[in-house]
C-alpha cells in the first residue's frame, strides 16, 4: 500500500504513517482512493483470461473509471471482490463494456465499488491500444 | 467539515511523470502493459509515445485532492473519462497538472471538480469526487 501510495504521489500521512492514520481514526494506514483499481484489475484480468471473452487487451482502451466508497480501504484489510458484467453496447465496431467489481471485507461489509468502462476494438482493426 | 464554497479552488499542483514513474506505477499498480515503458510497443500499436498509465493520472489527481482536506475526510465516489494520453518522452517526461474547484455543495456532500492538463490538453473530463460533510 505504501509503495502505491508513492508511485500515485500520495503525499498526505495517513497512507504513510501508521500514527497519522490512527490520529484520524483508520485502525493502519489507509489506501489512496484508486487503489482498489489493483483488486479490480485481478477480477478484469480473470475475465481476459476467458478464452471466449472476445476482450484482447492490445485492443482495449480503458474510457471511463469510478469508486463508489462505503469506506476506505487500510492495511490488514481482507477483502474480496466479484466482478459482474453491467453492460454491453456495440458502438460501431467497437464494444463498450461496463463492470462493476464489488469489494467487501471479512465481515461480508461493502468497502468499495469500482466500475470500468472498456471499449474494445474488432478484430479488423488492430491499432488501438 | 465544513467551509466548502462553490468555485474555491480547493489544491493545485503540477506533478512531473518520468519513465521511472511509470515503471514505479507498474510494479506498485501490477499493470504491465508495455505500452507504458516500450517504445517498440507503442511504435507498433500506433500510438504518439509511451503513455502514462491512464490510473495513474487518476490516481495523481486525487492525491493531490486528499492531500488538501483533513486525514479523515470521507470519500463517497470518485470517477473520470480518460479523453487524452499523457506521452511520456524519455527525456523530458511531462508535466501534468491538476486543479481542483469546488464544483457543488448540498446538505451532505461537497463535489470536488478537478481540471487535469497535460501540455495544455484536458487528458481527463468529467473528473469528480464527492467529500461527504
Amino acid at each position: 500500500m505504501r509503495e502505491f501510495a508513492r508511485a500515485v504521489f500520495a503525499d498526505a500521512p495517513q497512507h504513510t504513517d501508521v500514527a497519522a492514520a490512527q490520529a484520524a481514526g483508520y485502525a493502519d494506514v489507509v489506501a489512496p482512493p484508486t487503489f482498489a483499481m489493483v483488486i479490480q484489475d485481478l477480477t478484469l484480468q480473470q475475465l481476459l483470461a476467458e478464452p471466449d471473452s472476445g476482450i484482447v487487451l492490445a485492443r482495449t482502451i480503458h474510457a471511463e473509471q469510478r469508486f463508489t466508497y462505503s469506506r476506505p480501504i487500510v492495511a490488514g484489510d481482507e477483502l474480496t471482490a466479484q466482478l459482474s458484467v453491467t453492460g454491453i453496447r456495440a458502438l460501431g465496431g467497437n464494444a463498450m463494456i461496463t463492470s462493476d467489481a464489488t469489494v467487501t471485507d471479512a465481515a461480508g461489509e461493502h468497502v468499495v465499488t469500482a466500475t470500468s468502462v472498456l471499449l474494445v476494438g474488432s478484430d479488423s482493426e488492430g491499432e488501438d491500444a | 467539515m465544513a467551509g466548502f464554497t462553490v468555485g474555491d479552488v480547493i489544491a493545485e499542483r503540477t506533478v512531473h511523470l518520468t519513465r521511472e514513474s511509470l515503471v514505479r506505477y507498474a510494479g506498485a499498480s501490477g499493470d504491465f502493459n508495455p505500452i507504458h515503458y516500450r517504445d517498440d510497443v507503442a511504435a507498433a500499436v500506433g500510438l504518439p509515445g509511451v503513455l502514462a498509465h491512464g490510473m495513474l493520472t487518476m490516481g495523481l489527481a486525487s492525491s493531490v485532492v486528499v492531500a488538501a482536506l483533513p486525514a479523515d475526510a470521507r470519500l463517497i465516489d470518485y470517477g473520470v473519462r480518460f479523453t487524452k494520453p499523457v506521452v511520456v518522452d524519455p527525456e523530458n517526461g511531462a508535466d501534468v497538472h491538476v486543479l481542483a474547484k469546488v464544483g457543488a455543495v448540498d446538505e451532505t456532500s461537497a463535489r470536488i471538480d478537478l481540471t487535469v492538463k497535460a501540455a495544455e490538453t484536458t487528458v481527463l473530463v468529467k473528473a469528480q469526487l464527492r467529500v461527504a460533510l
